[in-house]
């Protein structure tokens, strides 16, 4: 698997001002019988950004005209809990963000959007807070940096795992890092004092 | 390897699988023991096996179910089962050739072992204390309940483990949750984790592995502390463990799949040495008193919106609260048991064992469900759904008005053909309240098995303890 290497990130915000946004609301179950990771942007917060007809529901913060093109999604804290289901990530960047900014971001969920290039940034409550009370903002990712900026001319800096950054800047494969590993793993199992 | 130092359950269970451990460069590189497999989150994973021509390395440590989108219809056969919808046949199919192609076990259609994937594996005795057990589902947490490090992971680190039986991963952080008390009669092991993680918060447990102990998780049977570790994942933890004692082994003896003859001897010494050390310490500590808990139900969109049955709905003006409370169709300042019922489901990896299912029937036997009330019972195994008829629970249900079902996921989520239709309310013993989870616009209380068979004859969301006095019931 190829994995798109990421380094830096202009855009405007589009803000959901909700907490607790599970990856059912990402993506609803029925999306899930899929046996491809493509195509999955049309299921994307399907049952709050379209409406029963399939019309795309104008009071949603997605369909607004001047969230066209926008790359970082800004929404309430413990973003992405839930399901541990992968089609989330899938479908944000198939819809074609790159960037997740809250305060809290749910384990499985950053594990996931890590390994397809998708940056989950968390940052502090009072910066979300001016986030979600300013949609549109112009934020500059800088991912080499783990730097956010904001156009007042802050420069924040947010926490990443050293070895997600590097996999994320050069586009590197996990599991091709993990096989280099094998002699390691063969060891480990004529070794250990039990076997499962 | 630190061995030096007092350690808690996780760390002796975590530092035992370290085939790598972790720099400040690079995650641990950590050995899986059991490799649980479904139909919904493993097609893209091997589809990169194909591509990179890999072999799954440990065939013997995988083991596959389906569950997530196949039908719990009744059927005569279950070669007879005709899965909804073109895509989930094709998932399905899918899965077939996958496991037959890798060289996989399935647990298919033919089997009596087949079932919702977290049911599998302590019924087989397949999850023991002190193994890493991981499955794309956070409910994987389940496993826990053994002493296991159990955990639920993405599609693309199932291709990982499918490749290498190992994963990457930073060493979680833990939490200590201390329960005490003795339950009173109609409380169980659900309305302990819903008062829990009402207490901690939906993400209160995030980057943590949760350690839970005390009086009330002691007195508890397997069943029961496989629904706590289940709903760890619900407090934003990725696993929950207990730590193995005398009725873990208990439970385990003479599993199928447990080991046999000297193998037991060896592993239950094993398995002793697995508790924390009395000094081990842990990054946070909790306790909840759970000496005067009642029954507790869900009021809103996420788990740790819940409330006492007889408790009135709580008010607060943040707009995710309230836009909660709008789904719902809910009003603060009402408790509960107001409200009409339509739908009542026992079932999910949460609450569809034999001892749930006998605690709904000794409310169901010899009563009727509400009429405009449709309840859906059923073990999600169909070893259990054997033992269960044996036991005449079938016969139970079914006199009571409830339908008698196939094991799977069912209507904890919606996209296997069981929906909770747009509006209507469902008192659902599963895991997860979200909005549309158990169908588009479908409104979730999260119950025990009691309250929800006490909803079922009530008509409403009912506190079970009303009729326990006519059964002696605890």
């Amino acid at each position: 698997m190829t994995v798109e290497a990421v380094r830096q990130i202009n855009s405007r915000t589009v803000v959901l001002p909700v907490s607790d946004i599970d990856t059912d609301q990402i993506i609803p179950a029925r999306f899930l019988t899929t046996t491809s990771r493509d195509g999955l942007g049309a299921g994307l917060f399907a049952d709050w950004r379209l409406l029963e007809d399939g019309s795309p529901n104008p009071d949603f913060p997605l369909n607004a005209e001047s969230a066209r093109g926008c790359e970082v999604l800004v929404a309430g804290r413990n973003f992405g809990c839930g399901s541990s289901r992968e089609h989330a990530a899938w479908a944000l960047l198939d819809y074609g963000f790159k960037a997740v900014i809250s305060s809290e971001i749910a384990d499985i969920f950053r594990s996931n959007a890590l390994k397809n290039g998708l940056l989950p940034i968390v940052v502090e409550p009072s910066i979300l807070d001016y986030l979600l009370a300013n949609p549109g903002t112009g934020v500059t990712v800088d991912v080499a940096a783990s730097t956010l900026a904001l156009p007042d001319g802050r420069t924040l800096d947010y926490p990443i795992d050293s070895f997600a950054r590097f996999c994320l800047l050069e586009g590197i494969d996990q599991l091709g890092f993990l096989r280099q590993h094998e002699a390691d793993i063969r060891k480990f199992e004529e070794n250990r004092p039990w076997t499962p | 390897m630190r061995t030096e130092g007092p350690r808690t359950l996780f760390e002796k269970v975590w530092s035992e699988h370290l085939v790598q451990p972790e720099t400040a460069d690079t995650p641990a590189v950590l050995y899986v023991d059991l490799h649980l497999i479904h139909e919904v989150t493993t097609p893209q994973a091997f589809s990169l096996l194909r591509s990179l021509d890999l072999p799954v390395r440990r065939p013997d440590l995988t083991l596959g179910t389906m569950d997530h989108s196949t039908p719990t219809t009744p059927v005569t056969s279950l070669r007879d089962i005709a899965v909804v919808g073109e895509n989930a046949a094709r998932q399905v199919a899918q899965m077939e050739e996958n496991c037959r192609d890798f060289g996989l076990e399935l647990l298919g259609f033919d089997r009596r072992e087949r079932g919702i994937v977290h049911i599998i594996g302590p019924e087989l005795g397949i999850t023991q204390p002190g193994k890493t057990v991981v499955c794309g589902d956070s409910h994987t947490s389940t496993h826990g309940a053994f002493g296991a490090l159990a955990f639920g992971i993405g599609t693309t680190e199932v291709g990982h483990v499918l490749a290498t039986q190992c994963l990457l991963q930073r060493k979680p952080r833990t939490l200590l949750i201390d329960i005490e008390g003795r339950l009173q009669p109609g409380v169980s092991a659900k309305d302990v984790i819903l008062a829990t993680i009402g207490q901690i918060g939906v993400g209160g447990g995030t980057g943590h592995v949760i350690e839970y102990r005390g009086q009330t998780i002691s007195a508890m049977d397997m069943d029961q502390r496989m629904t706590v570790c289940n709903m760890s994942i619900e407090a934003g933890a990725r696993a929950g463990m207990i730590a193995p004692d005398d009725t873990t082994f208990d439970y385990l003896h003479g599993r199928s799949r447990a080991p046999q003859g000297p193998d037991w001897d060896r592993a239950v010494e094993r398995w002793r040495r697995l508790p924390g050390d009395p000094e081990a310490t842990f990054d946070r500590e909790v306790s909840i008193n759970a000496r005067d808990l009642r029954p507790m139900v869900t009021f809103g969109t996420n788990p740790g919106m819940v409330v006492a049955v007889d408790e009135p709905i709580p008010d607060r003006t943040d707009a995710s609260f309230r836009k909660a409370l709008d789904y719902m169709q809910l009003r603060p300042g009402k408790p509960l048991s107001d409200s009409p019922v339509n739908v009542v489901f026992l079932g999910s990896c949460t609450n569809s064992r034999l001892s749930d299912l006998q605690q709904a029937a000794s409310i169901l036997r010899g009563r009727r469900i509400a009429d405009g009330v449709r309840m859906l019972g059923g073990t999600r195994l169909q070893q259990i759904k054997a033992e269960a008829e044996a036991l005449g629970l079938h016969d139970v249900f079914k006199a009571a008005g409830a339908e008698w079902r196939e094991s799977g996921c069912s209507m904890c989520l919606g996209m296997n053909g069981d929906t909770v239709p747009a509006g209507q309310l469902s008192v659902s013993t599963s895991n997860r309240n979200f909005e549309g989870r158990q169908g588009k616009g479908a409104r979730t209380v999260l119950a025990s098995p009691l309250t929800a068979a006490a909803s079922a004859v009530s008509g409403r969301v009912a506190d079970p303890r009303r009729y326990l006095q006519d059964t002696g019931t605890e």
